[in-house]
């Protein structure tokens, strides 16, 4: 990007893409504002004209919405909280050397290939079904009473389905990570004396830590708005109703579109606390 | 203290075996080079030495203790590392701390003892910076802090210089040397440089496929090679080493001359050859004389005014008193 010449050749070449994702964000996003104003019902006598900010205080004062965003937030910090835990032991596991080496990454990186939907539903009826789950199965081997995954522990459950899908994505990233460590930092830790819990504190971790805070931000932005997982599972029942679920149900089951985007918008505002959040907490890993 | 003996010990990967039996000596206070070309084992030997490779069998000792099975910390060995090691996330201040803060030290005793080693290694400026913000030389510095504030028994040092420019490594070396005066701790250095293990060393050992193949004072080895290899490996340029009728008639089957105990003159000496390259150093010319009828080439090293130029036949003469015979297995003949 030398001269004058070059540079505004290469701001011609990469308008094209910019305008269209410039087009692909701010149309939905313009529409779902202007939606958001308007008294808008397709079943019920189409678009009935504007009414101000009569759908946000609808959507706030619904009994649903403080318990859906609560329900979001327990989803993410839980989804979150698994994967970064067992992903990093993963990780340590499978750096090192061992018999079937490959086969054994290309199998923990599967699950990452099976559509959220179908994995769910795997889920349901193969492992969480209380006549014929595989759980239950379990259970009544050891003589115990087979849990209702799904309407007993319903929060439970999405957060296990959830979590092995997104396990692979952790465990490869951190697995990255924790093959670029200088293995002379790890001897040298040894040589001064650093047990194997400190060797992991002091060294591995804080290697990890860059690696950590990626997993960390771009889960959530997906976390955020699962939606297929709920849908085949609980149906939204049980506690389990996210913020965009219950979008999902404004607009679809209740045929209300203007209260549905006005949702959409406190959706985008959730997830930009939550990302202000998260970058006060773990942005500063990405410096230098 | 700080004595350290190896009986019999050797070294296997699998089937291959890296380190045939040895034994060696390193006594207190000593600063002792290994060297050889890459792949000899040196740095094999010194990790074995340090702890981080178990040996496959024999026994090494420090300090008259059996230490085959202690785990490295415990050895009281210190090293230093050829990429230097240094935690990035970690202040110089930490870094040199840590192996402190391990061992369980009170604050005040860590925090007089990371003062006096930052002192000493000039890193007072640069106690707040992390190894990133570091040059190169500065980082070498940090790792050798590392070491010394455990007050170890004897420091290891695999080739730390590797990675400093010339210039630097120069500063470094003297650095070092100045450093085991100073503490007047055991030091074994592992390097490919005979240049450092010349300048450095109280005793080298030069190895070979894990083989010793000699042990002494760099005058030793320079002055009474026990074979070609050693021959050939001490002394910078190389010793010229040829067969042939000339080491016959000095009832050798291979002889060495040094480049510097050759003279040279332009109507008559012993030999006579043609000047092929010329390195000029100023000080110093290393001529590379060619059609000699000895071997390909010879190099001879003379004064810094002597000028040949390339093409032009010569005569040369060794001096009789210095020159190295070899039998016809390669060993020094008295």
């Amino acid at each position: 990007m030398a001269t004058q010449h070059s540079r505004s050749a290469a701001r011609l070449m990469m308008a094209p893409a910019v305008i269209l994702l410039m087009g692909w964000m701010l149309v939905p996003l313009t529409m779902t504002i202007y939606f958001s104003f308007k008294r808008y019902l397709p079943l019920r006598g189409g678009d009935l004209g504007w009414t101000g900010f009569d759908n946000y205080v609808r959507f706030v004062t619904s009994t649903a919405f403080w318990p859906s965003v609560q329900a979001t937030l327990v989803i993410v910090g839980g989804v979150l909280v698994i994967t970064v835990v067992l992903g990093i032991l993963l990780a340590m596991l499978l750096d090192q050397p061992m018999w079937g080496q490959g086969v054994v990454r290309i199998l923990v990186i599967a699950p990452f290939f099976v559509m959220p939907t179908v994995s769910a539903l795997v889920w349901k009826n193969m492992f969480m079904d209380p006549v014929n789950g595989l759980f239950a199965h379990l259970w009544r081997f050891f003589g115990a009473e087979p849990i209702a995954w799904l309407s007993e522990a319903s929060m439970t459950s999405i957060i296990m389905i959830v979590s092995w899908q997104w396990l692979p994505f952790a465990t490869l990233i951190l697995l990255t990570a924790i093959q670029s460590l200088d293995s002379e930092q790890l001897e040298a830790a040894e040589m001064d004396g650093a047990p194997l819990l400190k060797k992991f504190y002091h060294i591995i971790l804080p290697h990890l830590g860059r690696a950590i805070t990626i997993v960390i931000l771009i889960q959530t932005i997906f976390l955020l708005s699962i939606f297929a997982e709920i849908f085949v599972t609980t149906g939204g029942a049980f506690g389990t109703r996210t913020l965009t679920y219950l979008i999902f149900q404004r607009v679809l089951e209740s045929q209300n579109v203007g209260l549905g985007s006005a949702g959409g918008v406190y959706a985008i505002i959730l997830a930009n606390i939550v990302a202000i959040f998260l970058m006060r907490i773990v942005g500063k890993n990405l410096d230098a | 203290m700080g004595r350290i003996q190896l009986k019999k010990v050797t070294k296997s990967f699998g089937e291959v075996e890296v380190i045939p039996p040895l034994d060696l000596t390193i006594e207190d206070g000593e600063f002792t080079v290994f060297v050889g070309p890459s792949g000899c084992g040196k740095s094999t030997l010194l990790r074995l030495i340090a702890g981080l490779e178990d040996i496959t069998s024999g026994h090494i000792e420090i300090d008259g203790t059996d230490a085959t099975n202690v785990p490295p910390a415990k050895r009281g060995l210190a090293m230093v590392f050829q990429s230097y090691a240094l935690y990035p996330h970690m202040s110089v201040r930490k870094n040199i701390a840590f192996p402190l803060r391990m061992a369980k030290l009170d604050q005040a005793e860590i925090e007089r003892r990371v003062n006096g080693a930052a002192e000493v290694l000039n890193l007072t400026d640069y106690l707040d910076r992390r190894p990133g913000q570091l040059s190169g030389g500065q980082r070498q510095r940090v790792a050798i802090g590392r070491a010394i504030v455990r007050e170890p028994a004897a420091f290891l040092f695999d080739e730390p210089l590797s990675n400093l420019d010339a210039a630097l490594r120069v500063g470094m070396r003297l650095e070092i040397s100045e450093l085991h005066k100073r503490l007047e701790t055991t030091m074994i250095y592992v390097t490919h440089d005979q240049v450092e293990a010349m300048t450095m060393a109280d005793k080298i050992v030069v190895l070979r496929a894990g083989n010793i193949e000699q042990v002494g004072s760099p005058l030793d080895l320079y002055h009474s090679p026990r074979n070609t290899f050693v021959a050939g490996f001490i002394g910078s340029p190389k010793m010229n080493l040829f067969e042939g009728p000339e080491a016959q008639k000095r009832d050798a089957h291979t002889m060495g001359v040094r480049p510097e105990h050759i003279t040279v003159s332009d109507s008559d000496g012993l030999w006579s050859g043609v000047v092929g390259v010329a390195e000029h150093l100023g000080s110093d010319t290393f001529f590379h004389i060619h059609e000699t009828g000895l071997a390909d080439t010879i190099t001879v090293r003379v004064d810094g005014e002597v000028s040949f130029k390339h093409g032009d036949r010569i005569h040369l003469t060794p001096r009789e008193d210095v020159i190295h015979r070899f039998d016809g297995k390669g060993l020094r003949l008295a």
